[in-house]
């Protein structure tokens, strides 16, 4: 098949599914020339709705994921999905199961499922989910939807990649609402009571109302709404999909959108300056590399003392400009 | 920086409902590194089909353990040639009678493991495959 990234970015464009999916796994491997490709495309990405779907693992993301498809089908959207589980640390194999529970769309030529290995990234997306969702933005889907792996309570990656963040929990994870507090209650832009046919789905709303009335006001007016669903029956899809649209509605009107933008580019540009600096580096002097590399597995530097070998004292004391 | 990995559609076809056998098989390709993308059960040669494109996969995997693997199977085959996806390594494992895995064989299976295969072989088996691949694109 086809190799070419220029080639494949103007198929994709074209709707042509096996070109794009071939870029996002050029792309995903760190391919030479796959960046041509995507930057050929960028100019053609921005219109799609980006959601994100978090929460912690068994809380039904993905079926509820199955559901949100459905319902944006019936209101005449395309819709690509970006589905993440996690790699293993020890084999760097994966298994990417999401797929199991949206076998409802899996003939539809509208919807382009691509699941992905988080390879080593800690955030809760894979390492390439940003370049894989502009991918999908440009191949004209409608609607981008990111399913994070399951989460526990830092993994907020997703608020950066998408303009739609719906943080998802169950009934009966413990008291205090365990599986969603601290840095994911901070980052939803709606959350979604799923299983709500479950016993104490009334009392995970309460919780979480009271714990959003404990939050600083919103910057920009948006009142996170609270959604319960039954994505199993789905029941409570329409309306979860009506708060999606006002809620893109609303970054629009405010402005956020624009301010969500900015933030994803200057992210994608430290990632990649961070990493190429640091090949950069590595490569500029490979035996120097090499050296400090079997120094630090020795034991006999340190890490602070071997990015010092690298790059002599004054670049290790001074002071962290942008994260 | 690359970072190849070999990817596998592992998914069963029609009604067969016998899912241990592919679990087994999918937890010893992610340990031999491998991302294995599990569709599920009653899955048809479109959804087959259509999962492969999308996920990009190197290998497709159909485990069949209800004895309905030559319904099922070149029909699998066909649908690939129609979509003009001629790049992927195409391997069934299960209750398969010898004639007819001689017949899959025949209509574009490259390998069929049956019931006396070791898990590790079918790793070894992609891998190799893998390995050839890429040594004729250097």
């Amino acid at each position: 098949m086809e190799r070419d990234p220029i080639v494949l970015a103007e198929r994709a464009r074209e709707g042509h599914q096996a070109s794009g999916a071939r870029l996002i796994r050029m792309l995903e491997e760190g391919d030479a020339g796959a960046l041509d490709g995507l930057r050929a495309l960028l100019p053609h990405a921005g219109r799609a709705h980006l959601l994100g779907i978090t929460g912690p693992p068994g809380a039904g993301k993905s079926t509820l994921v199955d559901r949100v498809v459905g319902e944006l089908r019936r209101r005449d959207q395309r819709v690509g999905v970006i589905a993440v589980d996690p790699s293993s640390p020890f084999s760097g194999g994966a298994i990417l199961g999401d797929r199991v529970r949206m076998q409802t769309h899996a003939t539809d030529p509208e919807v382009f499922i691509r699941s992905m290995a988080t390879r080593g990234q800690l955030g809760g997306l894979a390492r390439s989910s940003f370049e894989a969702t502009t991918v999908l933005d440009a191949m004209g889907y409608d609607v981008v939807l990111i399913e994070t792996v399951g989460v526990g309570q830092d993994e907020v990656d997703v608020v950066e990649l998408a303009h739609t963040t719906a943080v998802v929990s169950i009934p009966g994870m413990g008291d205090d609402i365990q599986a969603i507090k601290a840095g994911i209650l901070e980052i939803g832009d709606l959350f979604v009571v799923n299983k709500a046919d479950l016993p104490g789905a009334d009392r995970v709303a309460k919780q979480l109302t009271a714990m959003l009335h404990l939050r600083e006001a919103p910057r920009d007016g948006w009142e996170p709404p609270i959604v319960k669903t039954e994505a199993e029956r789905a029941r409570g899809i329409p309306e979860l999909v009506d708060v999606f649209e006002s809620h893109r509605d609303h970054l629009e009107s405010s402005g956020s959108l624009h301010r969500k933008a900015v933030r994803r580019r200057e992210r994608v540009f430290h990632d990649l300056l961070r990493e190429r600096a640091a090949a950069r580096v590595l490569a500029a002097e490979p035996d120097a590399g090499r050296g400090v590399l079997s120094a630090l597995a020795s034991g006999e530097l340190d890490p602070y003392a071997a990015v010092e070998a690298l790059l002599g004292p004054d670049e290790l004391s001074a002071s962290r400009g942008v994260a | 920086m690359s970072d190849r990995k070999i990817r596998v559609l592992l998914a069963k076809l029609g009604l067969d409902s016998h899912t241990v056998g592919v679990t087994v098989i999918a937890q010893s390709l992610r340990d031999a590194g491998m991302e294995v993308v599990y569709t599920g059960l009653r899955q048809t040669p479109d959804m087959v089909v259509q999962a492969a494109i999308q996920e990009d996969v190197d290998v497709i995997g159909i485990s069949s353990l209800s004895g309905a693997q030559m319904q099922h199977i070149p029909k699998v085959l066909d649908r690939l040639r129609e979509q003009e996806v001629d790049d992927k390594l195409v391997v069934v494992g299960g209750v398969i009678p010898d004639e007819d895995a001689e017949s899959l064989k025949a209509a574009g299976v490259h390998a069929v493991f049956t019931m006396g295969a070791r898990t590790g072989d079918i790793a070894t088996y992609i891998r190799e495959w893998w390995d050839t691949q890429r040594a004729q694109e250097a």
